[in-house]
């Protein structure tokens, strides 16, 4: 897609750099001239959004670790040095906390839309598998970010989740103690999960890397679920169109961002945790963060403790195989007028399964987390597949510029797009 | 003929200007969390006990993590740093400005050479004798001679009492 290099240096130096690196070149034809679809909406501001909040949560988690002891008996009250004693460091902690949270619901509408415009389906396959995998190390990073201030919430998450392992047949128990590093969750299982917490960041952005080359390849999905046909009609250049309605969106993502940090900035988080972890005293109710709770629905939905974490990791799994398990020809959700209700209905269960992950594992919490454990899977397994043998869709638009034409009123003509300045 | 500013003109500034100031205010605490913090500050000062130290007596005490050197000196120590023809010295300086009362000499024990601590009681002057590569300092904690440049440094201090120093 960024063959379409307008690149052309006069400065000798810049020809020079060029000549051993074409760097320059490569980020003009992906960020300047890159061929935008004209018809993107804001649902598509999510990708530079989670780019901005990876940052964020790399730069202010760096300067958390100058701080941070992660050592079991100094973890915790190193954790109230930063908020008590070091410069500005309240509003660092709080932005890392609150950035982690934001990380989350930024990738879950990003996710939403893919899965809305049909934008997992081909050609874009491993843009959308890799996407998983950057799910996967955001979920690995958040849990063990949550453990490092040594709260009860810290400890007993941690508890609770690394005993999973031990549900393995034969070598469970020996995984699992391989995991802590001794018998039970402790100062070693604090240390590496500190090491893997600084490392695992890194790994997310080069898989981000894979992930916007790729989208690069087979070029922007959009909201009509139409392949760009002709360059002129279809696209404007990223640079300045795409590149200022993203940095709008991303300011007004900080502006909710913000509000959290300096108005609400322990909202989101587990009261419990502001109690040093104590291995001797379980909480009663132990929840994870709320980007967890649908999971943790599942998991515990079902009675059997192997099928229970076996049904939690699938969940996450069974987004992999969602190219193939939609066989609908048409992409966009906008001309699918069945998916879209069962697309709002997914979006119920999604939610209802978030509540009930927060609700104590009793009485008609029990059925429900059942009920909708089972909505969970029949939306991939069942209705995805079906849908597209028997869906009757709408016409789909013959172009990108069709589409846009007739959401204007056809009396407008074409403009070319103009920059000015 | 000049061109009238436009509207747009004026939103591209005033944006610009925005996020410059946002920028700044995002940059500050980035840069400023890695001064010291309200602990390392709180430990910038330290109150020192002196009414216990007898003439002649030699106290170190720990200072931003430095030792420091308290000297109960005798009248024969201050008369020897007294008279002393400042000329002669590699770093000039009378012991009047090095102390605010003759008696106590408080100076920071670290070598100005290349940092070791210097041993109390020693050397030709009796001052301060440092073993790592000779340098030799008098009852006013000035260099005489070896490879030291400068004289032992004297901290901020003051007299909370006659018995109670602040020191830093």
């Amino acid at each position: 897609m960024h063959g379409l290099s307008t690149f052309e240096p006069k400065n000798g130096l810049v020809k020079w750099l060029e000549a051993r690196l074409p760097i320059l070149s490569f980020m003009h034809g992906s960020f300047v001239a890159y061929p935008t679809p004209k018809n993107l909406n804001y649902w598509w501001t999510f990708g530079a959004i989670l780019s901005f909040m990876l940052i964020a949560q790399i730069v202010t988690g760096i300067v958390l670790a100058m701080h941070y002891t992660p050592e079991a008996t100094l973890a915790f009250s190193s954790v109230e040095k930063i908020m008590r004693d070091v410069n500005w460091g309240w509003m660092l902690r709080y932005a890392h906390s609150n950035g982690a949270s934001m990380f989350f619901l930024a990738v879950y509408i990003h996710m939403f839309r893919g899965l809305y415009y049909g934008s997992y389906k081909a050609p874009r396959e491993v843009l959308w598998i890799l996407g998983v995998i950057i799910f996967l190390l955001m979920m690995a990073t958040g849990f063990m970010g949550y453990v490092l201030p040594w709260g009860q919430m810290s400890f007993w998450g941690a508890t609770v989740i690394t005993n999973l392992f031990s549900a393995i047949p034969f070598v469970g128990d020996d995984v699992t103690t391989w995991l802590w590093g001794g018998y039970s969750v402790d100062n070693p299982t604090l240390n590496r999960f500190f090491a893997l917490h600084y490392l695992l960041p890194f790994m997310i952005v080069a898989v981000v890397g894979l992930h916007v080359w790729a989208l690069h390849v087979v070029g922007q999905n959009n909201p009509d679920g139409v392949e760009i046909k002709d360059v002129a009609k279809d696209t404007v250049p990223f640079t300045p169109h795409a590149t200022m309605k993203d940095g709008f969106g991303i300011i007004c993502f900080l502006l909710l961002y913000c509000w959290f940090v300096f108005y609400v900035p322990n909202y989101l988080g587990d009261a419990d945790n502001y109690i040093p972890a104590n291995p001797m005293k379980t909480p009663p109710h132990i929840v994870p963060e709320w980007y967890f709770l649908p999971y943790y629905a599942i998991l515990r939905s079902i009675p059997d403790k192997l099928a229970g974490v076996i049904a939690m990791f699938s969940a996450i799994a069974v987004l992999a195989f969602l190219p193939w398990l939609d066989t609908s020809k048409v992409r966009s959700g906008k001309y699918r007028p069945i998916f879209k209700i069962f697309f709002w209905v997914f979006v119920g269960v999604g939610v209802g399964l978030g509540y009930l992950g927060a609700m104590p594992p009793e009485g008609g919490y029990v059925l429900a987390a059942r009920i909708l454990g089972v909505a969970y899977f029949a939306f991939f397994l069942v209705v995805l597949p079906l849908l597209g043998l028997f869906e009757q869709t709408r016409p789909v638009p013959a172009s990108i510029a069709d589409a846009v034409l007739a959401k204007g009123g056809a009396a407008h003509g074409a403009p070319a797009p103009q920059t000015l300045g | 003929m000049t061109v009238e500013p436009t509207r747009r003109d004026f939103l591209f500034i005033a944006t610009g200007a925005v996020a410059a100031v946002g920028t700044a205010a995002v940059v500050w605490p980035l840069i400023s969390q890695m001064s010291p913090d309200a602990s390392t500050l709180a430990l910038a000062s330290t109150e020192v006990d002196i009414g216990a130290i007898p003439v002649g007596q030699i106290v170190t005490i720990k200072w931003r993590g430095k030792p420091v050197f308290i000297r109960h000196r005798s009248p024969k120590e201050i008369d020897d740093a007294a008279k002393v023809d400042v000329a002669t010295l590699p770093d000039p300086q009378t012991d009047a400005a090095r102390v605010q009362k003759p008696e106590w000499l408080i100076v920071v024990g670290v070598c100005t050479h290349l940092g070791c601590i210097p041993l109390g009681h020693a050397g030709e002057y009796d001052g301060w004798f440092c073993p790592c590569h000779g340098s030799v300092y008098d009852t006013s904690g000035r260099i005489r001679k070896g490879p030291a440049p400068r004289n032992l440094a004297v901290p901020q201090y003051s007299f909370l009492t006659a018995a109670k120093v602040k020191i830093g």
